[in-house]
């Protein structure tokens, strides 16, 4: 059986600034992750590599340089990983994304049967949280959001039991095989590559499959394929804040600046 | 008193064949383990083994030292004379008569006062070790009162008694000059009523006795600790040249197992340290992971290594351990041992035979990182953040600028600044810090310093990740930060933090980047020495300071005097000093990577020290050192001692340049 882990590669948002003439990302100089979420999706697929012996697969769609992000995963111990990279992606909404990934999830069912497809709750960029229903959809599996546990996987009736996490409780849920699942972070604990894995990953092969593979309309993907485009992005005004006074120097003195402050402001009511 | 020389001579063969094969067995398998040069400098180690093993200089330098040293240096002389004495059982014409007379008779007046004085002091070794033994000196495989060691104590004393008896026979029979042996007269003086025949008896009993407690002494040797009779001096020999203060590097090779998992994953020096440990405690008195309860004790290390290879065996040419060297139980070291050490270097410090336990801390630590990816779950995300964001703590790079948002600060350039002043990770995001890294560039400006700093483009030097193991992402830390230095032709560096000046200038010489680092106790010592830096008044807000010694300054860098005269200048006083200070100072607790992990066994290693201070009454804890300052700011809060502030040094002396009010 194999397992599907879905994985974006995403800019670290702690360093993302918004250029503030022409509202984008300043992706510059800015260091990519894996999406702190897929983390957890692909740790689960190597758990239940572990567990069961099944195949995993790490796939995802991006530019070239996304390389480096399925190279991690290798580190990490995936059988397989495959990029989806073609000029036609590019551009892509949440749609044409999950058009994408399942195509390339209905190719690898014809090598091996597909048991699982994970994916991470939502993104810290796009933050849509809806490329793992849409994959779900597209291809007709059971989906099981925000999971936090496994209770079970029964491999030869097919079956899994999970935990929901669920906005002030849990929900457990069976469901039958082909299944996609979407991770909160509570799941487990990723782990850490080892040495030996780092060095082997650094020359085994990252496949690249572009449309020529997937034989996608060109309509359905990318630009073209994507319904809805960001029309604007922006940050909320904020002032910028100062410095006043020597806290540590003289505690006492900046307090009384600070209560100053807010009085003028009229944020304080004596 | 000539034996019969066809019972003597097959049990002396016997009995130096037995002792040899037994060396042979055991030293031999120190080939077990990997190749390490340790023959490089060989006259700067034969003066180690002058001074260490021969003069015993650490020995003495500890309390009951001495009387070690007395035993140590009586066995030598004695050495001539039991030699002497197992050759003439062979050859009964041969041995020192042949010498001139007056050698002769110095020589028989020499061996009768060193045997007394042997004699004492083994009487007062055994008087210790049933009264006064040291708490250090037990552990879970041994104690003071442990079998062996009166067993090896009274063999000593037995064949110093053995000695006077036989000899008291030889003068009362006028075999031996009794003129130049005052105490072997005494034993002959006692022995005056008794007959010829008898003192032939009694010289037959003596001289079996003296043999054959000096053969089972010599083949018990190899099977006790007492092996360090052999190894020590070697071992003085082999000690590392250079402190502690770095790891060797690891080649990251394809195929290749890093770190030690198994004893042959070790160097062979490692395994030699086994057989040299002297089991004295020393190491296990000094170490705070030991003082507060942890699970690891550095001689228990060196002891669960030797047994670990002791009970392995041989398969074709291939040695296979029975157990795994990290795991628990005698013969393993346990994780939580591997963890537990702060890498402070006061083992080694204390060793008196130059037993390197923490780098074998280390090495383990780099298996269990780098080949098993097994640590406490608190460094996954050090070990992320440090590889993803260049700092402990995962803030955003560009915020490391944030310290100087209200100031006007120049950024290094080869030709217009003459020193790079590396911030750290501490001195850029920790607030409390924040303030240290202020104080410490008003100094430089007042002196009239040219400075500049990196800003966005520092990256982390990355100590906690070498000490804890993670060398490949250390390796690659380096790289990244040796590149930098080179392009931005980087000579000078000032750095605040003790593992930083110690990761700049003694890591990354091995990656061909030999820099002129200095950290700033040094600095501003120099300046108020010289008088670049003039203090407007004399510094008297911080009444009382005690001033602790960080271990990566002190223990491994030797840098113990600036910060003192520092204080002594800018306040006038010189700091008040813990009971435990300079190369004996107690480590805080952080590090060794220690300061990103839980401390949950135990007491906590920074109220240890705390407590030490605050025996001083002490208004300031004085340090120069980023985790020094944290463990103690936060210890004092835990104590509710906080009316005892904990200063850098910078700050103090940067007090005396505030305009006089
Ligand atoms: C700032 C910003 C705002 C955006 N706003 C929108 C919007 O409002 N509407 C819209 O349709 N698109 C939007 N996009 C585009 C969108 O991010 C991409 O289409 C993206 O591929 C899917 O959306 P997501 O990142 O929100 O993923 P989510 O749906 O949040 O991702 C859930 C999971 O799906 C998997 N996954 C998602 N993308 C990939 C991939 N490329 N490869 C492999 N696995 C993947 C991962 O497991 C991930 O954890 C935006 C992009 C950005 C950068
Ligand atoms: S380095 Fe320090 S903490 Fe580690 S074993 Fe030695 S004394 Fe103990
Ligand atoms: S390792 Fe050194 S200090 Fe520790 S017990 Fe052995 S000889 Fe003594």
């Amino acid at each position: 059986m194999l397992v599907v882990a879905c994985i974006k590669q995403v800019p670290d948002t702690t360093q993302v600034q918004i250029d503030p003439v022409t509202n984008t990302l300043v992706r510059e100089g800015i260091p990519f992750i894996v999406n702190p979420y897929d983390t957890h999706a692909l740790e689960e697929a190597l758990y239940f590599k572990d567990q069961f012996g099944f195949r995993v697969a790490a796939i995802s769609m991006g530019p070239p340089n996304a390389e480096a992000t399925l190279r991690k995963a290798l580190a990490l111990g995936v059988d397989d990983a495959i990029l989806l990279s073609d000029r036609c992606f590019g551009g892509a909404d949440t749609l044409a994304t999950s058009n994408v990934l399942s195509a390339a999830i209905l190719r690898l069912n014809q090598q091996e049967e597909v048991g699982v497809v994970l994916c991470g709750k939502q993104t810290i960029d796009g933050d849509t949280a809806q490329v793992g229903p849409g994959i779900a959809t597209r291809l007709g599996y059971t989906q099981l959001t925000l999971v936090d546990r496994i209770e079970s996987l029964d491999p030869v009736k097919k079956t899994i039991r999970v935990r929901r996490k669920l906005e002030g409780r849990y929900e457990i849920v069976e469901a039958p095989l082909p299944v996609m699942l979407t991770v909160v972070r509570e799941l487990n604990r990723p782990r850490y590559p080892t040495v030996p894995m780092r060095i082997d990953s650094a020359d085994a092969q990252v496949q690249v499959w572009d449309n020529t593979v997937l034989g996608l309309d060109v309509n359905s993907c990318g630009l073209k394929g994507s319904p809805t485009w960001v029309s604007r992005i922006f940050s909320p005004e904020r002032d910028k804040g100062e410095i006043i006074g020597d806290g540590f120097g003289d505690p006492v003195g900046t307090a009384k600046l600070l209560i100053h402050k807010l009085l003028s402001k009229d944020l304080l009511h004596a | 008193m000539t034996p019969d020389i066809y019972i003597y001579a097959p049990l002396l063969i016997a009995s130096l064949l037995i002792f040899s094969w037994s060396c042979y067995r055991r030293i031999s398998l120190v080939n077990v383990g990997r190749p390490e040069d340790r023959f490089r400098n060989p006259l700067q180690r034969l003066l180690g083994v002058f001074l260490y093993a021969i003069g015993q200089k650490r020995v003495i330098s500890r309390s009951f030292g001495l009387n070690h040293a007395v035993i140590f240096w009586a066995f030598a002389i004695l050495l001539i004379a039991n030699g002497e004495f197992l050759l003439a059982g062979l050859f009964p014409g041969v041995g020192l008569v042949l010498l001139p007379d007056p050698l002769h008779h110095a020589l028989l007046l020499a061996f009768d006062v060193v045997s007394l004085i042997a004699l004492s002091a083994v009487v007062l070794a055994a008087i210790r070790r049933i009264f006064f033994a040291p708490e250090y000196m037990a552990t879970s495989y041994t104690s003071p009162r442990s079998l062996e060691a009166f067993l090896i104590l009274g063999c000593i004393a037995l064949l110093m008694l053995a000695y006077f008896g036989l000899h008291g026979t030889m003068v009362a029979t006028g075999k031996a000059p009794g003129s130049h042996m005052p105490l072997s007269s005494l034993a002959a003086y006692a022995m005056a009523g008794v007959p010829a025949e008898g003192l032939q008896s009694l010289a037959a009993f003596f001289w079996w006795l003296h043999v054959i407690i000096l053969l089972l002494f010599m083949n018990y040797l190899p099977h006790s600790k007492h092996m360090h009779i052999l190894t020590a001096i070697p071992n003085c020999f082999f000690a590392g040249l250079d402190k502690p203060n770095t790891q060797s590097r690891e080649e990251f090779a394809k195929g290749e197992s890093f770190g030690a998992g198994s004893v042959d994953q070790l160097a062979w020096k490692d395994l030699f340290d086994g057989f040299s440990c002297t089991e004295c405690g020393r190491c296990q008195g000094v170490c705070p992971a030991v003082a507060t309860g942890k699970a690891l004790n550095p001689r228990q290390v060196i002891h669960d290594i030797k047994t670990n290879l002791l009970n392995g065996r041989f398969d074709q040419e291939t040695f296979k351990a029975d157990k795994p060297l990290i795991g628990d139980g005698e013969g393993s070291v346990s994780e939580d041992a591997i963890w537990s050490c702060t890498t402070c270097g006061a083992c080694m410090a204390a060793c008196p035979v130059f037993i390197e336990q923490m780098p074998k801390i280390v090495k383990m630590r780099r298996h269990l990182v780098q080949m098993k990816a097994r640590f406490p779950e608190e460094l996954l995300s050090l070990f992320e953040n440090m590889e993803g964001r260049s700092n402990p703590w995962g803030i955003a790079p560009t915020d490391r600028t944030k310290w100087y948002s209200t100031m006007a600060v120049k950024t290094f350039a080869a030709n217009e600044t003459e020193y790079l002043l590396y911030v750290g990770c501490a001195g850029s995001f920790d607030s409390r810090q924040k303030h240290v890294t202020v104080a410490l560039t008003t100094i430089l400006d007042a002196a009239g310093i040219s400075w500049g700093i990196l800003g966005k483009e520092e990256l982390c030097c990355g100590d906690s990740l070498r000490r804890l193991g993670n060398e490949y992402v250390f390796d690659r830390m380096a790289k990244q930060n040796v590149q930098l230095f080179k392009d931005k032709g980087v000579t000078k560096v000032i750095t605040q933090c003790p593992h930083c000046f110690t990761t700049l200038k003694n890591d990354y010489r091995q990656y061909g980047l030999e820099l002129e680092v200095i950290h700033h106790s040094e600095l501003i010592d120099k300046l108020l020495t010289s008088g670049e830096l003039k203090l407007n008044h004399q510094v008297a807000d911080f009444g009382r300071i005690v001033l602790h010694d960080s271990c990566y300054l002190g223990r491994h860098n030797d840098i113990y005097q600036p910060p003192r005269q520092v204080i002594a200048t800018a306040t006038g006083t010189a700091p008040i000093e813990f009971e435990r200070n300079q190369e004996n100072s107690f480590c805080c607790g952080a590090g060794g990577g220690r300061m990103w992990l839980e401390e949950q066994q135990g007491t906590r290693i920074n109220l240890n020290r705390i407590e030490e201070a605050l025996a001083n009454k002490p208004d300031t804890l004085c340090v120069s050192c980023p985790y020094c300052l944290t463990m103690f700011t936060d210890g004092l809060k835990d104590l509710q001692a906080d009316q005892t502030r904990v200063r850098d040094i910078a700050e103090v002396v940067a007090e005396g340049l505030r305009p006089e009010q």
